[in-house]
């Protein structure tokens, strides 16, 4: 069975809310409900403030289970601002992350 | 209009509310728009859209919007409306504004706009098939958004200039003549927070993936100045001096783009003399970073070998902000940036075709000379301000209200009020702005929801459209493109039915030539040689050719100048670094800086008083200006209005985070919330602009709570320069702390 996920280059992460928005609309999802929820994190780093982003995905993420019967992606990586954010197989996108810096990957295995 | 299917248009009007031009794709089910979604083939944002797009059927929908014309059947600011039909609404409008023309003169009434949307080319054609010249951005102290800078280039370059992010290419990132700049300096502007200007503010992340370093001038901290190779922190409001200085270090160190300036700069030499007043400790200390620092970046910007400047509103907020735009101009001009790919591109409305008229130089080209000459013989300010006269056709917002007030030079008696917010929005002295506008005798507020400024002045209320419900043009900068109309909502319609109805019975004779608005769009679309149908067929937008709308290195083709010949648009046909347009008009020529009117140093005993300067209007995506507050999906992201207050301040005030303060000053005071973060220096407080609660009562005097959270309650008038462009006070106002004690 094939195994999909979210890749979020989140040092590209802007807190632009658009995921948020985008899962809301697409579900129908009522104010308190959401599939993705973004945090700012504001810290020092090298003498410097830094304000970053990441988003958290909570259970009523199905990564778009019904959306992508007629779409290719989700409707938070669709939309995402940055386009930091990837959909694919678990396995590719594992593959990929080696060399990089500073990704979260996301697994959703309903069922399992 | 099919009532079922998915279908593309741009996004520039009321809805996301923005300065837009992205491509949207509208689903539509039984004539009800049920979803909408980035349109991936439109150059523009490659089918990523903003939170206030997603959330667009939450306000298209929204069980408050104001979906038939209203009368005021109460006292005004009662909050009581009738519905009326749109014959009422018209015969209403037609025959009170004809009968106070009749006694007091068609300048008696005032055109007021609200942001930089579709809204320029409808209230332009109504003010002036009344008769009025006095049309402007009511309460935006010192018109200080935009104009100050797009005065400042037009005078010095001809032209106006932004940073190329490919935005003129239809193959964008991948169009091998395109490179990525080396360096951008991001001036005053939160790109993540939004659209600017005909600008995707995500561009500049996209730049940033394809190696571009970032300069950040930004007195707070953000996403984007972590990020950034260097950030130069400033004190708010002394953007000049910065300015100013670096061009101090390029050009002693001799680093500027030597070639260039030989060939194509008018007046170096003047420039050079005048940056040695602004050595760079003297600039150190007015900014408040260190000089190694401003000299560093300096050399960065310098030595790229293409980098451009990306800037926002703050410049347009200094006092003599047009002598700041030039400093900054001069900056891109001498390093050699100007429309070299990956440089400061020129921006020219896209086919020649113009859609918001903004320089005289365009309503020449729509009104005529005899038209446009006699309407700013009466226009306000345009006696007292060159650049007023001069540049934008728009009379003096802070003269308009005072004038309000006075009824000197001549009376005000009437306006029309299309889509602004002027009491919960732009106005600085919001409660001078109300009293003022109380005195009015007629007064119609054309708008999508009940707002401080429809509840508290209307007369007549009219609905107004979203995107999807209507048809417009767009040529602000590329693509050329249409808005096209998907859905009807109730009896909602476009600012352009609304205008072009009313200004065909204000001058029937004048308007003959056109039966419907779509004519009016043909005529005004013919530059480009393709009429609103011929877009429609393409997908509704195109991106011009090799011509004047196309970079790269128009100046050397003779493609800038209206003769054709090799050079820049002005009249040495080089850049004017000393601006002998300026000087025509009784202005330095040079650009130099003015200290803020409120500070540590210009006002050392208010300072004492006062001693946190505050910085409003920090943009978000959940939120234009003042719209969008009654969002669900929006203002979950956001609930309250906050101030962020840096630790070591709150620890000096007693404040904790999460607690409901006062921001005051002598001119009253403001709730917020605190949030404590190192988001901005000790010294420093910031918050946004824009609040009113639309789940408070409507009516007077409540008006939706304005008075408790409209930070520009507490922001004085404008010190406007000699120029009438800029100074006001959103960034530098001084305030302090307290706490609520109930
Ligand atoms: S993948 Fe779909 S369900 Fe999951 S967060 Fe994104 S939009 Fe929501
Ligand atoms: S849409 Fe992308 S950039 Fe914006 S908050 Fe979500 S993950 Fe971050
Ligand atoms: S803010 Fe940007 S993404 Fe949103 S509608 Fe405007 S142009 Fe489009």
């Amino acid at each position: 069975m094939a195994n999909y996920s979210l890749l979020i280059d989140y040092d590209y992460c802007t807190g632009c809310h658009s995921c948020e928005i985008a899962c809301q609309q697409e579900h129908g999802y009522p104010v308190g409900t959401n599939g993705i929820v973004v945090k700012e994190y504001e810290y020092e780093a090298g003498g410097r403030v830094r304000i970053d982003y990441l988003p958290f995905f909570t259970p009523h993420c199905d990564l778009c289970k019904d959306r992508r019967t007629r779409e290719p992606t989700p409707a938070c990586v669709k939309h995402c601002q940055s386009a930091c954010m990837e959909f694919g197989l678990t396995k590719e996108l594992a593959a990929r992350m080696g060399d990089r810096n500073r990704l979260v990957l996301y697994t959703h295995n309903p069922g399992r | 209009m099919n009532s079922t299917g998915v279908f593309p248009t741009i996004a520039w009007s009321a809805g996301a509310g923005c300065h837009g031009g992205c491509g949207q794709k509208v689903f539509v089910e039984q004539g009800k728009m049920v979803r909408i979604e980035g349109d991936e083939n439109h150059p523009w944002n490659q089918g990523r859209s903003c939170p206030r797009v997603l959330a667009l059927t939450q306000y298209m929908y929204h069980p408050d919007r104001i979906t038939r014309p209203l009368k005021r059947v109460g006292e005004r600011g009662e909050g009581k409306f009738e519905p009326i039909s749109w014959d009422e609404a018209f015969d209403t409008c037609e025959q009170r504004l004809n009968e106070i023309k009749r006694k007091y003169g068609a300048e008696s009434v005032v055109f007021a706009q609200g942001t930089g949307r579709d809204i320029g080319g409808p209230i332009t054609f109504l003010a002036y098939s009344f008769g009025s010249p006095n049309w402007c951005q009511l309460g935006l102290s010192g018109q200080s958004c935009y104009t100050p800078r797009l005065g400042s280039m037009k005078s010095v370059i001809g032209d106006f200039g932004v940073v190329d992010c490919s935005q003129f290419l239809e193959r964008r990132y991948q169009d091998p003549e395109w490179v990525a700049p080396e360096v951008i300096i991001v001036w005053g502007q939160d790109p993540p927070n939004g659209c600017p200007d005909a600008f995707f503010g995500h561009w500049i992340v996209d730049c940033m993936k394809r190696g571009s370093k970032i300069i950040s001038v930004d007195p707070r901290n953000t996403w984007m100045t972590g990020r950034a190779a260097h950030h130069l922190q400033i004190r708010p409001g002394t953007d000049g001096a910065l300015a100013l200085g670096m061009l101090n270090v390029i050009i002693n160190e001799g680093i500027y783009d030597k070639a260039f300036v030989e060939k194509w700069v008018h007046g170096f030499e003047q420039l050079k003399a005048r940056v040695q007043d602004y050595p760079l400790e003297k600039v150190a200390a007015i900014v408040e970073v260190p000089a190694d620092r401003i000299a560093a970046a300096a050399r960065m910007f310098a030595k790229a070998r293409q980098a451009a400047v990306h800037w926002g509103v703050p410049i347009d907020m200094c006092p003599d902000s047009t002598a700041v735009a030039h400093a900054i101009i001069c900056l891109w001009t001498i390093t050699g940036n100007i429309d070299i790919p990956g440089g400061q591109v020129i921006a020219k409305p896209s086919h020649g075709v113009s859609s918001y008229p903004y320089t005289t130089e365009e309503l020449l080209q729509l009104y005529g000379e005899e038209m446009i000459g006699r309407l700013t013989k009466k226009r306000i300010g345009a006696d007292t301000y060159p650049m007023v006269k001069n540049f934008r056709a728009w009379a003096h917002p802070d003269m308009v209200i005072d004038q309000m007030q006075t009824g000197e030079p001549y009376p005000l008696k009437a306006a029309w009020i299309q889509t602004a917010n002027i009491l919960g929005g732009q106005a600085a002295r919001a409660g001078f702005h109300y009293e003022a506008l109380k005195k009015l005798e007629f007064i119609v507020v054309v708008d999508l929801f009940h707002n401080p400024t429809s509840m508290a002045l209307a007369d007549l209320v009219l609905p107004a459209a979203t995107f999807p419900e209507k048809d417009s043009i767009r040529a602000w900068y590329a693509p050329l493109s249409i808005i096209q109309k998907r859905v009807q909502v109730a009896e909602c319609k476009s600012d352009w039915e609304i205008n072009f109805e009313l200004a065909k019975r204000f001058n029937p004779e004048g308007l003959k030539q056109w039966n419907t608005v779509e004519d009016m769009f043909n005529e005004r679309l013919a530059p480009s040689g393709m009429t609103f149908q011929d877009l429609r067929k393409l997908g509704g937008w195109k991106m011009a050719g090799e011509g004047p709308s196309r970079p790269y290195r128009r100046h050397e083709r003779g493609l800038l100048r209206p003769d054709r010949k090799p050079g820049f648009n002005t009249a040495s046909g080089k850049v004017e670094v000393y601006c002998d347009t300026f000087k025509s008009w009784g202005l330095d020529p040079l650009p130099f800086y003015t200290e803020p009117p409120q500070s540590r140093t210009s006002t050392p005993e208010l300072y004492e008083k006062y001693p946190l300067v505050m910085i409003t209007g920090a943009r978000s995506q959940l939120f234009f200006h003042s719209e969008h507050r009654m969002i669900p999906w929006l203002r979950e992201k956001m609930p309250d209005p906050y101030v962020e207050i840096h630790p070591e301040t709150a620890a000096r005030y007693a404040i904790y985070d999460g607690e409901w303060v006062y921001l005051k000053n002598d001119m009253g005071r403001v709730k917020r919330k605190a949030k404590i973060s190192r988001r901005v220096k000790p010294g420093h407080v910031h918050t946004m602009h824009g609040w009113w609660l639309p789940e408070l009562q409507g009516k007077a005097p409540d008006l939706f709570g304005v008075w408790d959270y409209q930070i520009n309650k507490i922001i004085p008038g404008p010190q406007c320069s000699k120029s009438g462009f800029g100074g006001g006070q959103y960034k530098t106002t001084l305030c302090t702390l307290a706490k609520i004690e109930d």
